[in-house]
């Protein structure tokens, strides 16, 4: 019977203890402001990119050579484009388009870098293989590696996906493994090893977590660049192909007509900007909401 | 006391660094430990005591081995565990397990205390996690923590709160041996003298041995059975407390002893001063390593490391003013 009390007891706390551990993370989101908004530019981007059928009223792939180069209007929010699509339906499905190459790129490069990073803090010699390869690839400009990478591969929305991959991966290696050999020698690994447990266990369970704050900062960095990078190299013309919409190529389609329709090149522009700008401000302020040690702060 | 078999015995046990150039060749060792040999008994405390890099830190580490041993032998109960492969290892873990000295970086930030004491539990396969829960609640109330503190996480704590945190957790597998690596060094007085207090209480209660690593002369006499000295990686005396601290033989332990403030302002004290700093344990001294700074240095100790002698009963010291090669030595200058 006590037993059985001081367990719900038990269990009660601990979802208590959660809460406010929650609260807190919550309270601290709403303080920073300029995380606040970062936060809040990123909320609208992903409404849109899942609610893109229901905000549009036109196929960004249909064709209406009648209405090419119209202004703004009550009808085409953002004009038409030099072959009539709308472009806000294009700006829509091409801020759907950055975002998720943004994520996927944002997402495999962690999941690689974190790999790569814990096991060359860990081992010194994987260590010294890893990190040259490392260094090959961070020598590389960026956009010149990717724009290789895409060139040998063929422009395809997951051949970007894997480009950029590859072009930010090493950065994220680097942060990982960086705040990697700082806990290495802190004592609670220590501790660890003399208790018995094993590599994996030291690795994954207690240097992993600690190194967490870094790596979705810099993972926030590295999806603002995807987007950036995409947007260039459909530009180039080596990135999404060309019909369908992507914020680099409508960018590319409204070069040319950029004294006569404006609404071409600013739209998509500002789409790029402040999505980039957004996922700065977020990356910025996650990294004082995740510190451990400003908790006591509060 | 009769001779019984020790728990453990360490012989000769050497730890060097290698010290690295550019290109990644050997250059040079750094000796932090340069064979030292001991026994520690069952039930009691053994204290290691030194200056600040003597090598006293790194002979516990290599004991457990935590860095490997260049050399030398460690014997828990009757066997050389120096040469086990990592699965015997973890057997030895369970029974031997270390307490940290700084209290900040020895718990993991990220972890809730519960969690941090259930992981030698869960690394050595014991119980189901409600039993672990279980056995966790049992040590922390045992330890003085009231329930809801398995919830916290360790920055909601003070130095000390941590400190016993990290007993419990060395606790937590039922050991025979704990290394205590400087424990109450990082905390205010008050609160050291209520972990010694609480590591005496559990050593009955658990029927533990310390080895216990420490710079603080006062904290080794409140909590020690025998001491070692060690100077530049090797041990210079062994002996009872209550007896080194009577009758220091070995004239580095007189000159740690002799710097001891004394309450009492009027007693006279012989006081004897070391000048020059300890040197670097890369080039130790030849012979004896204490002959540069020592103030009844000969010639022999220049060219022979002294013999490890014992001068009274169970009190062992490595210096030429008690062996034969230094007394005949002493003979000639005096005539």
């Amino acid at each position: 019977m006590e037993a059985a009390i001081e367990k719900t007891n038990k269990a009660q706390l601990q979802k208590e203890m959660k809460k406010q551990q929650r609260k807190l993370m919550l309270k601290r989101l709403l303080r920073s402001r300029m995380a606040l908004t970062g936060f809040i530019i990123l909320i609208v981007a992903t409404i849109i990119t899942f609610a893109a059928p229901l905000i549009t009223s036109h196929d960004p792939l249909q064709v209406d050579p009648v209405n090419r180069l119209q202004a703004p209007s009550a009808d085409h929010y953002f004009g038409t484009d030099d072959v009539g699509r709308d472009v806000f339906s294009r700006v829509v499905y091409g801020i759907q388009e950055s975002m998720f190459v943004g994520l996927a790129v944002a997402f495999v490069t962690a999941i690689l870098g974190i790999i790569f990073g814990l096991y060359s803090a860990y081992y010194n010699t994987l260590d010294h293989i890893i990190m040259r390869i490392n260094d090959g690839l961070m020598a590389f400009p960026s956009i010149l590696l990717a724009i290789a990478i895409m060139a040998a591969l063929g422009p395809k929305t997951v051949n970007v996906i894997i480009a950029l991959s590859v072009v930010y991966t090493p950065l994220i290696a680097r942060v990982v493994r960086s705040s990697a050999l700082v806990i290495k020698e802190q004592t609670y690994i220590e501790a660890m090893k003399s208790m018995g447990g094993s590599s994996n266990r030291i690795i994954w369970r207690h240097i992993a977590p600690n190194t967490l704050s870094p790596l979705l900062v810099q993972a926030t960095f590295v999806f603002a660049m995807a987007i950036i990078n995409e947007a260039m190299l459909s530009f180039l013309g080596a990135g999404i192909p060309a019909p369908e919409p992507s914020l680099g190529n409508i960018l590319y389609d409204g070069k040319n007509v950029i004294t006569k329709a404006w609404w071409m090149t600013l739209f998509p522009g500002l789409a790029v900007i402040l999505i980039t700008l957004g996922l700065n401000m977020f990356g910025d302020g996650m990294r004082d909401i995740l510190d451990p040690h400003s908790n006591k702060s509060n | 006391m009769e001779k019984k078999e020790p728990l453990l015995q360490v012989t000769n046990l050497k730890k060097h660094f290698p010290i690295k150039n550019s290109f990644g060749f050997t250059k040079n060792h750094v000796k932090a430990v340069d064979g030292i040999s001991f026994e520690l008994y069952e039930g009691e405390t053994f204290c290691l005591v030194g200056e600040s890099g003597c090598g006293k830190s790194t002979a516990g580490r290599t004991i457990l081995r935590l860095t490997e041993p260049t050399e030398g032998e460690v014997i828990y109960e009757g066997k050389n565990i120096v040469d086990y492969n990592p699965k015997e290892m973890l057997n030895i873990r369970k029974k031997m397990q270390m307490m940290f000295q700084d209290p900040f970086s020895s718990l993991n930030p990220r972890k809730r205390i519960g969690t941090i004491l259930e992981e030698p539990l869960d690394i050595h396969g014991i119980g189901k996690p409600k039993e672990r829960t279980d056995i966790v609640m049992d040590l922390l109330n045992r330890l003085g923590f009231q329930a809801d503190q398995y919830y916290r996480y360790p920055y909601e704590f003070s130095g000390g709160q941590r400190q016993r945190i990290g007993l419990a957790r060395a606790l937590i597998m039922n050991p025979d041996l704990i290394i205590c690596d400087e424990p109450v060094s990082a905390l205010d007085v008050s609160i050291q003298s209520q972990i010694l207090n609480l590591l005496r209480e559990i050593q009955d209660e658990f029927n533990l041995t310390y080895l216990f690593i420490s710079h603080d002369l006062s904290v080794v006499r409140h909590i020690g059975d025998r001491i070692g000295v060690m100077y530049l990686g090797k041990i210079v005396e062994t002996g009872p407390t209550d007896q080194i601290f009577q009758d220091p033989k070995h004239p580095y332990t007189k000159a740690l002893l002799s710097a001891i403030p004394s309450p009492n302002p009027h007693r006279k004290r012989e006081r004897i001063e070391l000048n020059g700093e300890i040197p670097s344990p890369i080039d130790p001294p030849t012979g004896c390593a204490f002959h540069t700074r020592c103030p009844f240095a000969m010639d022999i100790c220049k060219k022979e490391t002294p013999k490890n002698l014992e001068v009274e009963s169970e009190q062992f010291v490595a210096c030429h003013l008690y062996t034969e090669e230094g007394a005949k030595e002493k003979e000639m200058t005096n005539a």
